[in-house]
């Protein structure tokens, strides 16, 4: 049952993703990037990572995909389906990337995983993971990143900014 | 006090932030900035000091320690500290003090430089890096504070970067001294390896010196010697390239392209002394095998560096340049007597060096920002018109010569009469005979060229038509005035014991304090007699030569005469920047060319025509690569098909995505391979 | 059960899609979007990592979300310098942003 489940999600969230790449319409593609990043959810709830699956759709769906959109509603001639969507070298990106993906599957398959998780996630596991971010362990690189969102914060308003 | 010692860097470190990041348009307010924070550096560390003095810190007791967890290591926590101990004591007296005075005078000096505020910011950064250094408790803290000192010299040499010639003197000193710090660095890591502890406490510490000096470790067909015996070997290479000790002694006099402040604050009382001071800090590692090759080798470099520079100074004409040679004369000095175990000698020196040096360069900023020039032909007369400066370099000259009782006397006389003492009880076959020999011998030149400076700067007329000589504004002099009382009598801390009159009544504070442990050096009549002689000897040789028939505009130097081609050889530096010229940076840059050639031909066309002026040798070279690789790569890239061409043409396109792809390619190609093999 | 190594092949295959769009795109936001597949891809190998391998740690957690942050910051800035080179040469086609050829 379980699987049924993943490989129907899987497959949603793969074709989706290639209309992202391909479609002509950037429009389009983010809307079904939209689809992508629920489907991606669904599977971080299949993993039983339910609080990512909540701040994907909030945090990708919400806001960067809100951001991609207006993005593209204020630059002109985006959604013009004449315009050439791809460069010169589309099929050669099309080879390498099938190709690394055929070298990254028999890697994978030939790997010895487990057959079955090392055990159940702690019940808490969402206040475990909160303290563990204030934790003398992970304290560190919490705070590097809230300077880095500061950064980008002001970066970019300095970037985008009319001079 | 002891407890704050830790915030003596910090404050010129936040003036070097303070100005670079908000007060660089106000100049006055960031020369401010940095002499405030350099006077609470200072009032700090003689806080320390005269606490180290009252509290007898060091006098067979521990040294103060305060260390903080810094970098895990895997296992334990690597510390980061103060260390406290009378060496850093008196170093605390003498290099915040130096640094204030030429704080000071560089508001003079650099009055009007269109990059006034970022001078300051760079000498406030380099005050940081040397206070750091000094109370640094471990080598890898010391080793970064010297770093800090490397790369402020670098852009300090080059600040009027206008100037090729300074342009290239940074640069210069910059890789002469990395050569240095290469050694010093592996010096660093194989003590690591061996001890597992760079911490000053524990790696000097008796059990761990008896381990390392009983280990041995095999060079191959160098044979083996003792661990301790190498180490020393590559830390004394780091204080060769910062004390510009023969043969890495190159980059020093080059370095007065910069601002004279910066001259004297780096390049000849603290930075330099950083060498001197490392290996005096190192000295229980030097010590730990008796008689072993490494303390051979610094006494031979220092004698010997002391007597060739000082030779070289006698041919200079440029007034900072002759300080210069003069500086790596007595770097060598400090040094010589290190390798002869005279530790506490050495140490004097440096103190007694750092203020009469401090004061002679600023003197000599005085007399350049005063006449124009920086040429002792074109100068001449200037006694009239810079009476302070005058008087105050000549006290910094008897110093430096050695006439009593100046602090150049005691010090360097402490450093001959232990030399002495060596030699007659180990005889005239053994390393302190040729010290004392060297040391003596280059004693006369320094009273000699010394003497030389002054006859040719302020004596006589001058010998430039239209100067305006003057006297140069109070910021400048009063500087000169503090650091000449100091040059004066700082000498009175050391006087021997047995000394007539004096030593009785002032009781040698220094080696006591410093010098616990070690037995004090004998006084010696005859010694003292000798040197005394040397100095007045050359003083009175130069004033027989300048002196007494003053030179006149136009005429040669009268050692041109006298000495033959041997004064060509002096005047250019015994050819050392041309053999390096012919030898190594031909090497560098013909191995470059070589690189540079091979890559070109394989890339780019029309650059051929470039390789083929790189000489017959390269053409041949070149030639055969083509034969052998190149036709052959032509051959296979003919064999592979369109669209390998049509990418390898498409890496010239300046896009992104081009360049991503043939990532991506290689990605995928090293999957490939690490699955295969 | 599904098997770690399913996860772990649809995150190469989101991945490699995110690829092809990054190398075949001609349009700056195109790219951007298919940047964010390729972070969501890492991510899922991650969660997968910590599910099957270390659920009692909380390292593939937390990089998880240090990934989320990034990508978010990369979002921002990313497009802030689209609005900005849309602006001064009214294009977003990156083939015609080739500054890096003299």
């Amino acid at each position: 049952m379980a699987q049924a489940i993943f490989i129907i999600l899987s497959l949603f969230t793969l074709g989706c993703a290639l209309v992202v790449v391909t479609n002509r319409n950037l429009f389009h593609s983010a809307l079904y990037l939209a689809f992508v990043f629920i489907g991606v959810a669904g599977l971080y709830f299949m993993l039983q990572a339910e609080f990512f699956a909540g701040i994907q759709v909030l945090i990708y769906v919400g806001a960067i995909l809100t951001l991609i959109i207006f993005a593209i509603m204020l630059s002109r001639d985006l959604m013009n389906p004449n315009v050439r969507g791809f460069n010169r070298q589309w099929w050669a990106a099309a080879i390498v990337a099938g190709l690394l993906f055929l070298a990254l599957a028999v890697v994978l398959v030939r790997a010895p995983w487990p057959a079955a998780p090392a055990g159940e996630p702690s019940p808490a596991f969402i206040a475990e993971l909160g303290q563990a971010l204030v934790s003398p362990a992970y304290v560190l690189p919490f705070e590097v990143v809230s300077i880095l969102l500061l950064a980008a914060l002001v970066g970019s308003i300095l970037i985008a900014r009319e001079r | 006090m002891l407890n704050l010692t830790w915030l003596i860097p910090v404050f010129p470190f936040l003036s070097f932030v303070l100005i670079v990041l908000f007060t660089n348009p106000n100049k006055k307010l960031s020369s401010g900035i940095a002499i405030g924070s350099v006077a609470v550096s200072w009032v700090l560390s003689w806080g320390v000091f005269f606490q180290s003095i009252a509290g007898h810190i060091g006098m067979g007791e521990e040294a103060f320690r305060l260390h903080v967890p810094w970098l895990p290591t895997g296992t334990e926590w690597f510390p980061m500290g103060v260390n406290v101990d009378p060496l850093s004591a008196i170093m605390l007296f003498m290099v915040p003090f130096v640094c204030l005075m030429i704080f000071i005078y560089s508001v003079g000096y650099m009055h009007g430089d269109p990059r006034y505020s970022r001078f300051f910011a760079y000498i406030s950064l380099f005050a940081c890096g040397m206070l750091g250094l000094v109370v640094a408790d471990n080598l890898l803290m010391l080793f970064i504070f010297w770093e800090i000192m490397g790369l402020c010299s670098y852009l300090l040499i080059g600040f009027w970067f206008e100037k090729p010639s300074a342009m290239k003197a940074g640069l210069k000193a910059f890789l002469t001294t990395r050569v240095g710090d290469a050694f010093m660095l592996a010096g660093m890591l194989l003590l690591y390896s061996q001890t597992g502890e760079l911490t000053f406490a524990h790696i000097f510490a008796p059990e761990t010196l008896e381990k390392l000096a009983h280990t041995q470790v095999n060079l191959g067909f160098l044979g083996s010697l003792p661990w301790a015996s190498l180490l020393a070997m590559l830390i004394f290479g780091g204080a060769v390239g910062k004390s510009a000790q023969f043969p890495l002694h190159v980059w020093l006099p080059d370095a007065m392209e910069g601002p004279t402040p910066v001259s004297a604050l780096i390049h000849a009382a603290t930075m330099v002394s950083a060498g001197v001071y490392l290996v005096a800090r190192c000295f229980p590692l030097f010590t730990a095998v008796e008689a072993g090759p490494q303390l051979g080798l610094v006494a031979f470099i220092g004698a010997f560096t002391a007597l060739f520079a000082s030779t070289i100074a006698v041919a200079q004409d440029d007034i900072k340049r002759v300080l210069a040679y003069s500086t790596i004369s007595q770097l060598g000095y400090m040094i010589a007597a290190l390798g002869i175990g005279a530790y506490v000698a050495a140490v004097f020196h440096l103190i007694t060096h750092a203020f009469f040096k401090a004061l002679l360069f600023l003197g000599s900023g005085s007399v350049i920002h005063g006449s124009g020039t920086q040429d002792m032909m074109e100068m001449g007369g200037l006694r009239k018109h810079m009476p302070i400066t005058f008087a105050t370099f000549l006290v910094g000259t008897f110093a430096l010569a050695g006439v009593p009782p100046f602090a150049g006397f005691w010090s360097k006389d402490e450093i001959l009469a232990d030399a002495f003492h060596q030699f007659t009880e180990l005889g005239a076959a053994s390393w302190p005979f040729f010290v004392w020999l060297f040391l003596t011998l280059a004693a006369f030149l320094t009273a000699f060229y010394m003497g030389r400076q002054i006859f040719l700067t302020f004596y006589g007329e001058s010998r430039r038509p239209h100067a305006h000589a003057h006297e140069s504004p109070k910021s400048m002099t009063y500087p000169l005035i503090v650091l000449a009382v100091f040059a004066a009598l700082l000498g009175f801390a050391g006087v021997p014991e047995e000394f007539p009159v004096l030593g009785h009544l002032l009781g040698n504070p220094f080696h006591h304090f410093v010098g616990h442990g070690f037995p004090a050096t004998p006084l010696n009549g005859l010694v003292m007699l000798i040197s005394v002689a040397m100095a007045l000897g050359g003083l009175f040789v130069a004033w027989l030569v300048y002196g007494r028939n003053p030179l006149k505009e136009g005429q040669p130097d009268p050692l041109i005469q006298a000495l033959g081609p041997v004064y060509t050889v002096l005047r250019r530096k015994y050819y050392f920047d041309e053999l390096y010229q012919a030898t190594f940076i031909r090497l560098a840059l013909w191995l470059s060319e070589v690189c540079f050639a091979f890559d070109n031909k394989w890339v780019v066309d029309p650059l051929v025509n470039l390789a083929g002026k790189a000489g017959v040798a390269l053409s041949n070279l070149g030639g055969w690569f083509d034969r052998t690789f190149v036709d052959g790569a032509v051959n296979g890239v003919a064999a592979v098909v369109g669209w390998m061409g049509g990418a390898l043409r498409q890496t010239q396109t300046g896009r992104v995505q081009n360049y991503l792809l043939a990532a991506a390619l290689a990605v995928f190609v090293l999957l490939v391979i690490s699955v295969v093999v | 059960m599904v098997p770690l190594s399913w996860y772990l092949i649809v995150a190469a295959a989101l991945f490699c899609i995110g690829l092809y769009g990054v190398l075949a795109r001609r349009n700056a936001i195109g790219i951007l979007m298919a940047v964010e597949l390729m972070l969501n891809a890492v991510n899922i190998n991650l969660l997968a990592f910590w599910r099957y391998l270390t659920p009692a740690h909380m390292t593939g957690q937390v990089f998880a979300l240090v990934v989320l942050a990034v990508a978010a910051a990369e979002a921002a800035v990313g497009l802030a310098l689209i609005v900005a080179i849309y602006r001064t040469r009214d294009t977003v086609n990156v083939e015609e942003v080739d500054l890096m050829k003299l």
